[in-house]
């Protein structure tokens, strides 16, 4: 318990100095790398919550994915911060003590950490997920038993969220350019950096095969399809990173990424209509396989996944690739 | 036994000692490159001879499959990343330290 707390009050210590830094700093580029710091400061906390799953996602799209987004933007506006007019700073400060006045408050009514006799561990629907879905389904992660099939229709809505996000940001910044517009510049020498290009070449079946590993074992342990599409993309960033876009590109072409961008909500919906005409409830995956109804619930669990960690990567990878090309075809 | 532990204790202690080296060298070296190379210490040394401490405590055969793996992950990527760091300081022009040098 010591050890516990140590290591959780040392955590948020890192994380508050990191936040009071990002504040003061005016150097954007600075700001971003201390924003993966404090991204991964997170991550950490989150395993120590045993919140592996939250700290996969938290580690792949806080510290990689977003800070290389930040970086591709920063790389097209200035890195610079412009300076606050004074006047500005009375109200900033009002407006960040009544908002974290209000969250403090709110805190008060949150059952303690652990409590034995919060909602959470009080309510009947606790033990129904956890010692029913053992009979219902009979995977032994229950966070993936509720995700995907009990509450499959929020995952639903989720994963709607994630295509929504997707298609706004590419019609903002509009879709990635053609590869044969994505050519390095001149004074990009791939022979300049072989030694990342060695080990990122190295790297990057042990990634998508962890990736992979992260989106089948989802039923056994932490992990599912939001975790490997992010892991997935974060492998695709890297590629692209080391070995240019047009390469990257090669490797998944614009019309690919499109398909798979809208295949994720397309196979979802598609399973849930399936399972209306097979005679069940929408997403009801008992029907997949009426004489075993366990089965016919692992084989929807499975589509489900792979359905979100598709659409997830694609997403991802698309956003990346159409920052990344605009600094480039410039 | 007990000469694993005390193998073990020595590891662990002469990681933490270069870990610690690393954050002292990043604070008070005076230019880019040798930060870098502090910092690359922590890494390699600090974070490899912590995991082969660890490695002698464990008593499962997969947790010590798994600080391999961690170690050789490690091993590959913190010396391509410091690297890498050198390597765009340089073609970014950022001056060597001399002896006799300011700080930077």
């Amino acid at each position: 318990m010591m050890t516990f707390v140590l290591t959780n009050v040392t955590l948020l210590v890192i994380l508050i100095a990191t936040a009071i830094a990002i504040s003061r700093m005016r150097a954007l580029y600075e700001a971003t790398m201390l924003g993966a710091l404090f991204s991964l400061v997170t991550a950490s906390l989150f395993v120590l919550l045993d919140a592996v799953d939250v700290a996969f996602t938290e580690a792949a799209v806080g510290v990689g994915i977003s800070t290389v987004l930040l970086l591709g933007v920063l790389a097209l506006t200035r890195s610079r911060e412009a300076v606050t007019p004074r006047r500005r700073h009375l109200p900033a400060l009002i407006a960040v003590l009544l908002a974290g006045g209000a969250l403090g408050y709110a805190s008060q009514d949150l059952p303690a950490f652990g409590a034995a006799d919060s909602p959470v561990f009080s309510h009947p629907i606790t033990g129904t997920y956890l010692h029913q879905s053992q009979e219902d389904i009979g995977i032994p992660n229950t966070v993936t038993a509720v995700l995907a099939s009990y509450r499959g229709l929020d995952t639903l809505g989720e994963l709607v969220v994630v295509f929504t996000a997707g298609l706004a940001v590419l019609s903002l910044v509009g879709p990635p350019a053609r590869p044969e517009e994505t050519m390095p510049r001149a004074d990009f020498h791939l022979a300049d950096y072989r030694i990342i290009r060695i080990i990122s070449g190295i790297l990057m079946p042990f990634i998508l095969l962890f990736a992979l590993y992260v989106l089948f074992h989802g039923e056994y342990g932490p992990g599912g399809g939001f975790q490997a599409g992010v892991i997935f993309a974060a492998g695709f960033v890297l590629y692209g990173l080391v070995f240019g876009l047009d390469k990257a590109q090669r490797v998944v072409p614009r019309v690919a990424l499109r398909i798979l961008v809208s295949l994720g909500p397309l196979v979802f919906i598609g399973l849930g209509l399936a399972t209306m005409l097979l005679g069940g409830q929408f997403l009801d995956f008992d029907v997949l396989d009426p004489n075993h109804p366990e089965e016919g619930q692992h084989l929807g669990i499975l589509l489900v996944e792979t359905a979100i960690g598709f659409t997830v990567a694609a997403v991802m990878t698309t956003v990346f690739f159409s920052f990344a090309s605009r600094g480039v075809s410039r | 036994m007990i000469v694993v532990d005390v193998m073990s204790g020595v590891l662990l202690g002469a990681g933490a000692l270069f870990a610690l080296s690393g954050g002292a060298g990043l604070l008070r070296f005076p230019d880019f490159y040798t930060r870098i190379h502090a910092a690359g210490v922590t890494d390699t040394a600090g974070a490899g001879l912590i995991l082969l401490g660890l490695m002698l405590q464990v008593s499962s055969w997969e947790t010590g499959v798994r600080l391999l793996i961690i170690l050789l992950f490690l091993a590959m990527t913190s010396p391509t990343a410091a690297h890498v760091l050198a390597h765009a300081a340089r073609r970014d022009g950022v001056p060597v330290w001399r002896e006799g040098d300011e700080r930077r």
